[in-house]
């Protein structure tokens, strides 16, 4: 596109045409305030805080959806913008719960921010407050439609990035409510609890169901074993959730987490590891039996399982599709299983007494410890689940300096990793990490790409395709792979996986192994990570993922000293009793 | 100024002689003849018709739509309904003038949710046309082709706008959309389409069969044409009125019977009150809005109460959508409420309320919040009893 000339503010400026107005603002460095607008998401215009003036025109133009035209003459702080916004905002906080120290988000939310720097000290139209209208109890994403301007950002998520669209204006007028079918609750519609919602969300209409008060009384009880176990991608979004910049910080998360007083802290990326050691041998097992038996009932392609939001959404909508998923339950699962296991023999603890909190980036996690059938070694795998917004709040709580930290390690045991296990963090990183293991296995080589990267599964196009040649020597029993071709895709964000999923149904394609990831950029980009999200903001974090598995001594799962251990104390076998009773699971078709 | 009816004459035109002239001509012949004609859009935002058809006509994009509004929801008005019964022959044909002059062979009605009892007559004048060869296949044995369907709407007044009776149409939820891309370019499921009131295609037959110099002959200046008004409220005779455009006011109360009036609603719930010293003004697009709806108060009634009804109608229809409009009106209404019983201690504390009415307007994402303040500025101005005596903020 060209560029054009346009005036902003007695200024002349040279744009792209087809910009909005509020992108050559933008680009121009002139701020302008939004509410409805999100970068991930389609234009709504129905805020009204981003109106400006152009000269000529009757009404003031929405900034974030009108395109310039040459010679537009544009004005960001005239006195009818100055009077329009502040109107607009006071309309919004008029009728919004403003009781901001009762907020999940206060201190980080858009709407109070604004009415900061607009200086809204006096609001003539506020009439009686509003109470709280908590609704219902969802596993892991909970609403206060008191707090909610009716920016539908909510809504496009769930629509646009999600194909889920369990929530929608409801009513009319003033009493236009964002509701789901029938006003059931968010755990009775096919909501994933994914928590983008959260995310997007401008204020706190929108936060997860909280645990941290169980935590601290599981905590401050002497009588029980707290044993926390922390997600990939919360380590490079904890320095974040904390309001430092996006960094990766291992070690500082680790000492303030022992810093709450916690028995060990221990890592779900040694899980990570493990899962990518079971399923890479399912995987290895089902192309076996497809291509060398000739076994109907190995059923191909096989996809990942360590997404919950994913698995409740195959669950609903492609149920016919179940027996693709793979049959391992997800890092978290398995690390729950294991504690109250493997670990509590080790530490000498009666399993009753053990208590595991996961720290995840995730609100489906949340979900996903409710599920029924988590308790195969008798007790519940996971007891509480916080996501990385909640160990942050639990952070300052404490008061526990995070920027001056030192560095320390996990606990032993289950405290080992590989960079395969962090890169599960990442859209892409189990793929990868499954590749570097499988590819192994079957050829008895390291996978040959420079450094162990495997950067066609990397990067953040929505689909993502890559083939990997089989050499012709194999190891011993893998004959049957000799110079086949293992063809993989990856998807990240449900819309994605929406789209993979139907042409799986259809017959397609011919992919032996799908990675899906319910959120945008897959862990980094989840439910439970620090809020706000932007494109750039999870480009960061990936990089910051990828960082660590660079740093890293051991970058292949099957390296890993600890699983090593494990099997070779406790498992015996991949795919073995103890890992089909511990660390594989099923599912079941959901309404 | 006496009655001067067009549309509503007693001798309509043949059926079928415009459109027979229409496809005589080239299509660019039928739209510069409307254009030329100067007639505006009769739903009340008065876009010129032809421009319009012109836009949509050099659009690109496949399976082009002609839509009538017939969803006449502004309170007070009720001439699109006798059109709708009466020259329901009028409109189908100039429905179909319109598709052959932007290309179109689809037309959907888009009828108001009161108004289903006026289906089968629709439908019969429809079967009537298309035995008569002058709609369906091969119109008139040509290669021309144009139908058209009855859409009921959901009785949202909101989807008087066109873009919301575009997404009503569609099956979503009737809110409005953001422009652009308008309708001309990207309509009813992203083609092109042109959206015009009952009145507006009942005009299009008188026009292509007299020619746009006849028309420009009607009205005065560039308010060109007949304009259809619903009367009612306190006049001896309520009714549907034909006058040529830029008639005052008073000539059209003349016809009516109106005695001891206080104050006129012109235009709807959403047009313009005016006083009893205002009734040299004209219905006009320069003027007063000529969108159909005149409602006569006179001094029995209270304003205030006026104002009340109006802005409950507007808190009800506001979509919700964008801020001013969904929060805005609610106000409003408070406010009024606290004048009428008298909790309103100075004029400076209208003074914000005046502010939002005019941020309303500007800031409102389609006509219905852009317009629903008119009333609360017109009367709490010039009629309200406020402290220190009437109006005059």
């Amino acid at each position: 596109m060209p560029n054009i000339s346009v005036t902003i503010n007695g200024v002349n400026r040279s744009v792209r045409e087809g910009v909005t107005i509020l992108e050559a603002c933008q680009t121009a460095g002139v701020e302008i305030p939004t509410l409805c607008y999100h970068p991930d998401l389609s234009l709504a215009g129905n805020c009204r805080m981003c109106l400006v003036e152009v000269e000529g025109w009757r009404t003031l133009a929405i900034s974030c959806v009108t395109p310039v035209t040459p010679n537009m003459k544009i004005r960001t702080h005239s006195k009818k913008v100055r009077h329009a916004r502040r109107t607009v905002l006071k309309l919004l906080l008029a009728a919004h719960n403003v009781n901001c120290p009762e907020c999940e988000r206060n201190g980080n939310c858009e709407l109070q921010e604004l009415a900061e720097k607009h200086n809204i000290t006096v609001n003539e139209f506020q009439t009686s407050p509003k109470p709280c209208s908590f609704e219902e109890a969802s596993p892991g994403v909970m609403r206060d439609n008191s707090r909610c301007i009716l920016c539908t950002r909510c809504v496009r998520t769930c629509e646009e990035l999600q194909s889920v669209a369990v929530i929608k204006p409801v009513g009319r007028s003033n009493q236009v409510r964002i509701s789901t079918f029938m006003d059931r609750g968010l755990n009775e519609v096919p909501c994933t609890q994914c928590g983008q919602c959260i995310n997007r969300c401008p204020t706190g209409a929108l936060f997860e169901t909280s645990e941290i008060r169980q935590v601290w009384e599981a905590i401050e009880d002497p009588d029980r074993f707290v044993v926390v176990q922390t997600a990939p991608a919360v380590r490079v979004g904890i320095a974040e959730a904390l309001g430092f910049p996006t960094d990766r910080s291992t070690g500082r998360m680790v000492a303030a987490i022992r810093g709450l007083g916690v028995d060990r802290v221990l890592d779900t990326d040694f899980t990570a590891d493990l899962t990518i050691i079971e399923e890479g041998y399912e995987l290895i097992d089902r192309l076996k039996r497809a291509l060398a038996d000739g076994d109907q009932s190995a059923v191909l392609p096989m996809t990942t399982s360590c997404s919950p939001g994913w698995i409740k959404f195959i669950e609903h909508k492609y149920p016919d599709l179940l027996p693709n998923v793979s049959s391992c339950k997800s890092p978290q699962q398995m690390f729950g299983a294991l504690a109250k296991t493997y670990l509590a023999g080790k530490e000498n603890v009666d399993p009753s007494k053990v208590v595991c909190v996961s720290i995840m980036p995730c609100t489906a996690k949340k979900f996903e410890k409710e599920r029924p059938e988590m308790n195969s070694s008798g007790y519940r795998d996971v007891d509480y689940v916080l996501t990385t917004r909640e160990l942050a709040s639990m952070i300052q709580e404490a008061g526990i300096d995070f920027a001056n930290l030192r560095d320390e390690k996990f606990d032993k045991w289950m405290g080992d990793s590989t960079g395969a296990a962090v890169i599960f963090g990442a859209t892409g990183g189990v793929m990868e990490a499954a590749l570097r293991t499988a590819y192994e296995v079957v050829t008895g080589q390291e996978i040959p790409f420079n450094g162990l990267n495997i950067t066609p599964v990397r990067g953040m196009e929505g689909i993502r395709e890559a083939s990997i040649t089989m050499p012709e020597r194999m190891a011993k029993g893998y004959e049957f792979l000799a110079g086949a071709t293992l063809k993989v895709a990856v998807a990240h964000g449900l819309t994605n996986a929406d789209k993979l999923m139907d042409r799986v149904r259809a017959g397609e394609v011919d992919y032996h192994f799908i990675e899906i990831m319910a959120c945008p950029g897959g862990c980094l980009g989840g439910g439970g990570q620090p809020i706000p999200t932007t494109p750039e903001i999870r480009q960061k974090r990936a990089e910051a993922i990828y960082a660590e598995d660079s740093a890293l001594h051991f970058r292949k799962s099957h390296a890993n000293p600890e699983i090593q251990l494990l099997y070779a104390e406790f498992l015996k076998e991949p795919l073995g009793h103890r890992s089909h009773e511990l660390l594989h699971t099923h599912y079941r078709t959901r309404d | 100024m006496a009655e001067m009816r067009v549309l509503t004459a007693e001798l309509q035109p043949e059926a079928g002689a415009a459109l027979k002239k229409a496809l005589g001509m080239t299509a660019a012949d039928v739209v510069f003849e409307v254009r030329e004609s100067g007639m505006k859009g009769r739903g009340g935002a008065g876009f010129p018709t032809g421009i319009k058809w012109n836009l949509a006509g050099a659009a690109s994009g496949a399976d082009k739509m002609v839509i009538c509004n017939a969803d006449e929801g502004e309170p007070g008005t009720f001439k699109d309904r006798l059109l709708l019964e009466k020259y329901s022959m009028q409109l189908l044909e100039g429905m179909t003038i319109a598709g052959y002059a932007i290309g179109s062979s689809k037309g959907i009605i888009y009828l108001r949710a009161e108004y289903p009892y006026l289906v089968p007559a629709i439908m019969k004048a429809r079967q009537d046309l298309i035995d008569r060869k002058l709609m369906g296949h091969f119109i008139l044995g040509g290669n021309f082709t144009f139908d058209v369907e009855v859409r009921l709407g959901a009785g949202a007044y909101v989807c008087g706008e066109e873009t919301s009776l575009i997404e009503s149409l569609e099956g979503k939820r009737g809110e409005p959309r953001n422009k652009p891309p308008f309708p001309v370019n990207s309509g009813y499921l992203g083609r092109p389409t042109i959206v015009n009131n009952v009145e507006t295609f009942v005009n299009v037959p008188h026009i292509i069969l007299n020619g746009s110099d006849w028309y420009r002959g009607l009205g005065i200046g560039e308010n060109t044409g007949t304009k259809l008004f619903s009367v009612s409220g306190d006049v001896e005779k309520p009714g549907v009125y034909e006058l040529q455009m830029g008639s005052t006011i008073g000539e059209l109360l003349d016809l009516a019977g109106a005695e001891d009036v206080q104050a006129v609603q012109v235009g709807g719930a959403s047009g313009i009150t005016i006083t009893a010293g205002e009734l040299e003004r004209t219905l006009s697009f320069d003027d007063l809005p000529p969108g159909g709806s005149v409602i006569v108060f006179d001094r029995s009634r209270d304003m205030m109460d006026v104002l009340e009804n109006f802005l409950e109608f507007f808190v009800h229809e506001s979509c919700g959508q964008c801020t001013p409009c969904r929060e805005g009106n609610v106000r409003l209404l408070d406010v009024t409420r606290s004048i009428r019983d008298g909790r309103i201690a100075s004029r400076e504390e209208l003074k914000d309320f005046f502010m939002l009415a005019e941020i309303m307007k500007l800031g409102s994402k389609c006509g219905l919040g852009q317009t629903s303040p008119n009333c609360f500025v017109d009367i709490v101005t010039k009629l309200a009893e406020l402290p220190g005596g009437k109006g005059g903020i």
